[in-house]
């Protein structure tokens, strides 16, 4: 770290001597991909002002980009995020903790092991500081998209009322559906599938 | 239903969330600062964030955000975060966010936009612009006193 820092600065410092760049040259920056709690790794694009787009994809490698918009590629450990980044990642919110709930066919009660799950959604709840729900609605795929865009709305509205009930602030609730367009169970169109009937309640 | 209801007393809410907001401040450590239509106002757990907010934090001082995506963003001491855009439409998933980090650090975890369309959520600093495609991340934007160009 302090050694990339160093020859970054190096770097800023020779170009700055050869020549006085027309324009100002901006704070260098620094990116570095971290993997999810879940292990998973995923990439960002990182583009300077000048040059092509660098791809990092692997854990802790890092894109530094200098003042004049050019990018050096690197690696850092655990560690070394750690000791640099540390009160930022403490400072994070936690990952969201989402369950799914089920309504019993045709009724407008959720079913046994959906009454166990939502104990557990309250559960998550005190355990965050300043929680608040996103509800959303599921269907299957029989329908039409803007109908079961309502139908999903409804039921999501239907959980967020019996949240309310149960003694959740109405502010802290949002309802949405998200229609046939994520199936739990993948179908082909106009198939009935109670998997996807669903209810997911997004804690945050 | 009786026992639910409950445990659900003894959380804790306090705090109004509108509707309008964008997301909200979960962790609030130190000063921490929303600038809005040139008013400045503290952030404290359960402030609402909207459109063009600007965060602001003090030295040692920290601030953890949710947004309505579920992304997370988390600023550091001594940062300026302004959100230049936002939107999220929870039915089709599509949004984007344009963040930019003028000064100091950031941590972020990408959300549901981003699982909708790679690269909705983009990071500024003074001297790039960053895609995120579905992971986690961490951003620095060095001092100005650090930068030569500062004398220019």
């Amino acid at each position: 770290m302090r050694s990339i820092a160093a020859l970054a600065a190096t770097t800023l410092l020779v170009t700055g001597c050869a020549a006085p760049p027309k324009a100002p040259l901006a704070a260098p920056s620094l990116f570095i991909v971290l993997p999810s709690p879940d292990g998973h790794v995923g990439q960002i694009v990182v583009r300077g002002t000048g040059g092509d787009p660098r791809v990092i994809d692997k854990a802790y490698g890092t894109q530094r980009v200098l003042g004049d918009g050019s990018l050096q590629a690197g690696q850092m450990t655990e560690a070394q995020v750690g000791e640099a980044f540390g009160s930022t990642l403490a400072a994070l919110p936690g990952k969201p903790a989402t369950f799914t709930l089920y309504f019993l066919e045709g009724r407008d009660e959720l079913t046994a092991e959906s009454r166990t799950e939502l104990e557990k959604v309250f559960g998550e709840l005190r355990r965050r500081p300043l929680p608040d729900i996103l509800v959303t609605g599921h269907t299957d795929t029989v329908g039409g998209l803007a109908y079961n865009d309502r139908l999903s709305l409804a039921r999501a509205e239907r959980l967020r009322e019996m949240l309310v009930t149960l003694g959740i602030p109405a502010d802290r609730i949002q309802a949405a559906g998200r229609g046939k367009r994520e199936p739990l169970v993948a179908t082909d169109d106009n198939v009935p599938e109670p998997r996807n009937r669903r209810v997911e309640i997004s804690v945050r | 239903m009786r026992k639910v209801f409950t445990m659900v007393v003894a959380v804790g809410f306090s705090g109004a969330a509108l509707a309008a907001d964008i997301g909200l401040v979960k962790v609030s450590r130190g000063s921490v600062e929303i600038q809005r239509d040139g008013a400045r106002m503290p952030a404290g757990v359960g402030a609402g964030l909207r459109n063009a907010d600007v965060i602001v934090t003090g030295a040692d001082s920290s601030a953890g955000i949710t947004f309505t995506d579920n992304s997370l963003v988390s600023i550091g001491p001594n940062s300026v975060f302004a959100i230049d855009k936002y939107r999220f439409d929870t039915t089709t998933h599509v949004g984007e966010f344009e963040g930019n980090l003028r000064q100091g650090r950031l941590a972020a975890a990408s959300g549901k936009m981003v699982r909708q369309a790679p690269e909705s959520m983009k990071i500024r600093t003074p001297s790039a612009i960053m895609g995120v495609r579905g992971t986690d991340f961490v951003v620095q934007v060095d001092e100005p006193a650090a930068a030569p160009a500062a004398k220019y």
